[in-house]
């Protein structure tokens, strides 16, 4: 009899469920036992959710490791088991096994640079524990960027804590966009690729990008043009994962493995494998 | 067997150079003499690598359902009983006749180099076809067979040497027109004799080895389903091992019921099982029990005909009788 | 080392099997397989089993955790796998397996390490036996493997009329008293010839000559991006018999079953040639067979040894080239993807 193993998940319980947009919600979760967080993490890292006879999935831890009471995930609905997370009534009790994968280079690369995060959707799913934990640790960061874009005012996931917290902060300067005209929106409209050309940041920044694919390549392709290096630019991946510890063989590109070598790579890093993601 | 392969090579690079056939379908040498791999040929040149012996045994109906989405017409060799599989998925609207340009070859039987490593041989590096014998060649020295012993499974009983569907035939030697078959139902009745729970037991230990490998469902020119119910993840059963036995054994069964009717028992199933399960028994159960509720049918025979179970007469079986013979 | 009569092994195996759950080559239907000894007919006359000793220690199934689930709760139960401490001893591997292992133990047995594969591995001891009768399929020796001399926990040759016999482990130490009880000693130079008469036969290997040198002078992205996949993947079937005969495949999903009373979570041997073993919700990188086919041989002769300092993921047991229904197999990939071509 095996007690002890990656594999075998520790029970959490949903403390809270926020509504952020028609298809995302967000998860407080805790241990089951009481004692608070269920593991400790690094921004960046991900945990594998599972409702036991529905599935198992890989998600992004959103919450900082700063925060000391509970960990959040924000889960778009698009499959099977998140269909039935959000569905869930506060009190649910949840698997949960991680913390999985690498971590945002805070305490390295990222240390004293200024920092620019771009997200898109639900990209701001991972990129949020990041700046959180910046904002946590802000003398230790230069100045904070954040592009942040939507479909729509209604998709733009956090809303209440960017508007609340994120744009009241000195030293951080917040830029919303969605992607068409709406009742009720002073902001910016426009793709988040283009905006980002828009603004005309520095090139000494240090770039955290994540969102869809396309949005992906072509903001990357923008700050090339603006003038950044791939070396500078941090993302983090999603392929479609079982074990979380590089052993089930289906998350790989090339020669890496996203659960293990990733979820976090520098774009120069990404460039040297083959385009299979 | 040069011979015939200059012929096939003739016709399909004339049938190319004209246009008239955007590719031929045609097998290809592997590493051994015995290994022969479904390929796509689309020149001249790349026919150079045609082959045809008594080692293409692979039935390369299944290719066309992919080619056929394709432009253009493809040239498709075929042995006797390929053309049985190429009719039944025209039936079945999964080629478009159309699209196809068939020869038939002529057959003397394929060998399955199982039954000569089941001799005790290994080593295998060399063969030669003598007619009635065989001359495997190894690296522990030669050995002769009669060339019957080494036949597959679907080759001893043969359904015919008579191509079903073609748009021409290459028969060169009038002794591969002949049919030399066994009776394929003679296991299936042997079964049948046994009580139920010695057919249950026997089920158990030939199905025990299955790895859920999948080549059975891949290779069957019947199993033409987009999606297979067993790849639908919303059908709460996979396409994989599982804790639970018996639902893997299920897999088989459930399979055999659904080609049941539009199996042409080309044998393509037990030919490709690693594991050596004789899976055409549970196909041949079915198609001896169909021929005796509901009259003889052969599927593939022509690309019209519709199976027994997917038509409805006045004179069809009651339930209770099928119940009552239904033994497998 | 020691010899007995092969005659007499019997008396070998019984004084193994007092202690230790014993497996050996036993003759079945259509293969020879690894089954308890005394329970079917013992055999040599093979060249290799027809499942591969990854069997004992990562099983095509094993049950992971159970759970009970009620209304809002949840239980988490530890799962009793029955056969998981049982003490064994595999009688009979060949050197291409006995290499399989150690490839598989880098897998499993790097942090964080599988539980459930370190507990089967150390209860497990694992007794090579030379080859004498290569295949033609057979190929370890292109991965520098010498089936002459198998290395395992003990080693074990046939010559003449003995069975020899080698412990090389702190682990076979335990099987050292039954063997001594039964056994004589013996001297390595009287297997000389047997070994030597096998090497003639392995050079004369068809598929001995693989050039895999030109595999490893190969950059990743040039392999991944060669015009070679699309026709090398045409005729693949998309089954998982490559994959579920290999020895060094390594592969799993994790999976549920309701068994009616609560949940069982499993893990499962899985395929990347299968169409759902990338799939997510939101899509799949390997839309096609060619992508599927290319990643299985990518694993082996470049992914795996990037990060396993240069050593291939394949042990050249042969398995797949003789089990595979179109005769597609990693011998013929290695002999294209060597003679280079372009980039698409």
């Amino acid at each position: 009899m095996i007690q002890n193993d990656t594999l075998i998940p520790m029970l959490g319980v949903v403390t809270d469920i926020r509504i952020d947009t028609p298809d995302v919600k967000t998860f407080r979760v805790v241990s089951a036992d009481g004692k608070g967080k269920c593991f400790e993490h690094m921004p960046g890292q991900c945990a594998m959710l599972s409702i036991p006879g529905v599935g198992e999935a890989m998600f992004s831890i959103t919450s900082s490791p700063t925060n000391t009471e509970y960990m959040e995930f924000s889960i778009k609905k698009c499959g099977c088991l998140t269909n039935w997370l959000h569905l869930m009534d506060v009190g649910q009790q949840i698997t949960i096994r991680g913390p999985y994968g690498n971590a945002f280079p805070v305490d390295t690369a990222l240390k004293g640079q200024d920092l620019l995060f771009i997200a898109g959707g639900i990209g701001l799913a991972p990129l949020r524990s990041v700046i959180n934990y910046c904002r946590h640790y802000r003398d230790r960061y230069g100045k904070i960027d954040i592009v942040y874009g939507s479909r729509s005012m209604d998709d733009l996931v956090d809303y209440k804590e960017i508007i609340d917290e994120w744009m009241n902060e000195a030293g951080v300067d917040v830029h919303l966009t969605i992607d068409r005209p709406q009742d009720g929106w002073d902001g910016h409209v426009g793709f988040v690729p283009s905006y980002v050309k828009e603004l005309e940041f520095p090139t000494n920044k240090t770039v955290l990008l994540c969102g869809p694919p396309i949005m992906i390549k072509f903001t990357l392709q923008g700050l090339m043009e603006m003038g950044f290096s791939k070396t500078q630019v941090f993302t983090t991946m999603e392929l479609k994962m079982k074990c979380g510890v590089g052993k089930c063989g289906r998350c790989n590109i090339g020669d890496k493995y996203v659960c293990k070598d990733g979820p976090v790579f520098r774009c120069d890093e990404l460039g040297e494998l083959p385009d299979e993601y | 067997m040069q011979e015939i392969i200059s012929v096939m090579k003739e016709k399909a690079a004339k049938l190319l150079a004209e246009g008239q056939v955007r590719c031929v379908l045609g097998w290809k040498r592997g590493e051994f003499f015995y290994e022969s791999t479904p390929a796509v040929f689309e020149s001249a040149e790349e026919l150079e690598e045609l082959v045809y012996d008594d080692f293409c045994g692979p039935n390369l109906a299944k290719y066309l359902i992919r080619e056929c989405a394709k432009e253009g017409k493809i040239l498709v060799f075929a042995k006797p009983c390929d053309t049985y599989s190429i009719n039944a998925l025209i039936r079945e609207h999964r080629v478009d006749r159309e699209k196809l340009y068939v020869v038939g070859v002529e057959c003397a039987g394929n060998l399955d180099v199982n039954k000569i490593r089941a001799k005790g041989l290994t080593g295998l590096v060399g063969f030669e076809d003598n007619g009635d014998t065989v001359t495997v060649k190894t690296l522990y020295g030669d050995e002769t067979f009669e060339k019957g012993e080494l036949l597959l499974e679907r080759c001893l009983c043969c359904k015919g040497k008579e191509h079903k569907i073609a748009d021409e035939t290459i028969v060169l030697n009038e002794e591969n027109t002949k049919t030399v078959g066994a009776d394929r139902f003679s296991e299936v009745a042997r079964l049948e004799e046994m009580t139920a729970d010695e057919r249950f037991e026997y089920w158990r230990e030939q199905l025990s080895r299955c790895i859920r490998c999948n080549a059975c469902r891949n290779v069957c020119p019947a199993c033409s389903c987009i999606k297979c119910v067993f790849d639908n993840d919303d059908s709460g059963i996979a396409s994989k091992a599982n804790t639970d036995t018996f639902e893997e054994n299920m897999f088989h069964i459930i399979r055999a019921f659904h080609v049941t009717g539009r199996c042409t028992d080309c044998g393509e199933c037990s030919r490709v099982c690693p594991q050596n399960i004789p899976l055409q028994l549970l196909n041949r159960k079915f198609i001896k029990d169909y021929n005796e509720l509901y009259g003889e049918y052969v599927s593939g025979e022509d690309s019209e005909s519709k199976p027994p179970l997917l038509t409805f007469t006045q004179e069809d079986a009651e339930p209770s009788i099928v119940k009552e013979r239904g033994n497998c | 080392m020691k010899k007995i009569k092969l005659s007499n092994a019997s008396a070998l195996f019984e004084k193994i099997a007092e202690t230790r759950n014993l497996y050996v080559p036993t003759k079945c239907e259509h293969s020879v397989e690894f089954k308890k000894f005394g329970e079917g007919e013992l055999t040599y006359d093979y060249v290799n089993s027809g499942r591969s000793v990854k069997d004992f220690y990562f099983p095509q199934s094993e049950n992971i955790v159970d759970f009970k689930v009620d209304g809002k709760n949840i239980e988490i139960l530890p799962s009793v796998e029955e056969d998981l401490d049982e003490k064994y001893v595999v009688f009979g591997v060949r050197a291409c397996d006995a290499a399989s292992t150690k490839i598989l133990d880098r897998v499993f047995l790097t942090d964080p390490v599988d539980s459930f594969y370190k507990t089967r591995r150390e209860n497990g001891i694992i007794v090579s036996l030379a080859c004498t009768r290569p295949a033609e399929t057979c190929f370890c020796t292109a991965f520098g493997i010498d089936p002459t001399e198998p290395d395992a926990d003990a080693c074990a040759w046939i010559s003449g009329d003995y069975l020899y016999i080698e412990c090389n482990s702190d682990k076979a130490n335990e099987l050292c008293a039954a063997i001594d009880s039964v056994c004589e000693d013996a001297d390595a130079s009287e297997l000389t010839e047997t070994k030597n008469n096998t090497k003639k036969i392995l050079d004369k290997l068809p598929l001995a000559d693989l050039p895999l040198d030109k595999i490893s002078d190969k950059e990743l992205k040039e392999l991944f991006y060669s015009d070679k996949w699309l026709h090398m993947s045409e005729a693949c079937l998309g089954c998982g018999t490559c994959t579920y005969v290999c020895p060094t495949c390594q592969c799993y999903d994790i999976r549920e079953f309701d068994t009616g009373h609560g949940v069982k979570r499993f893990r499962c041997w899985d395929s990347c040639m299968y169409s759902d073993f990338t799939k997510m919700a939101h899509g799949n990188p390997r839309l096609t067979q060619t992508e599927r086919f290319r990643q299985r041989f990518m694993h082996k002769l470049v992914y795996y040894p990037n990060n396993n300092e240069g050593i291939f993921g394949c042990v050249g047991c042969g398995r797949c080239v003789a089990s595979c229904p179109v005769s597609k197999n990693i011998a013929g990939v290695i002999r294209e993807l060597a003679k280079g071509g372009k980039a698409e």
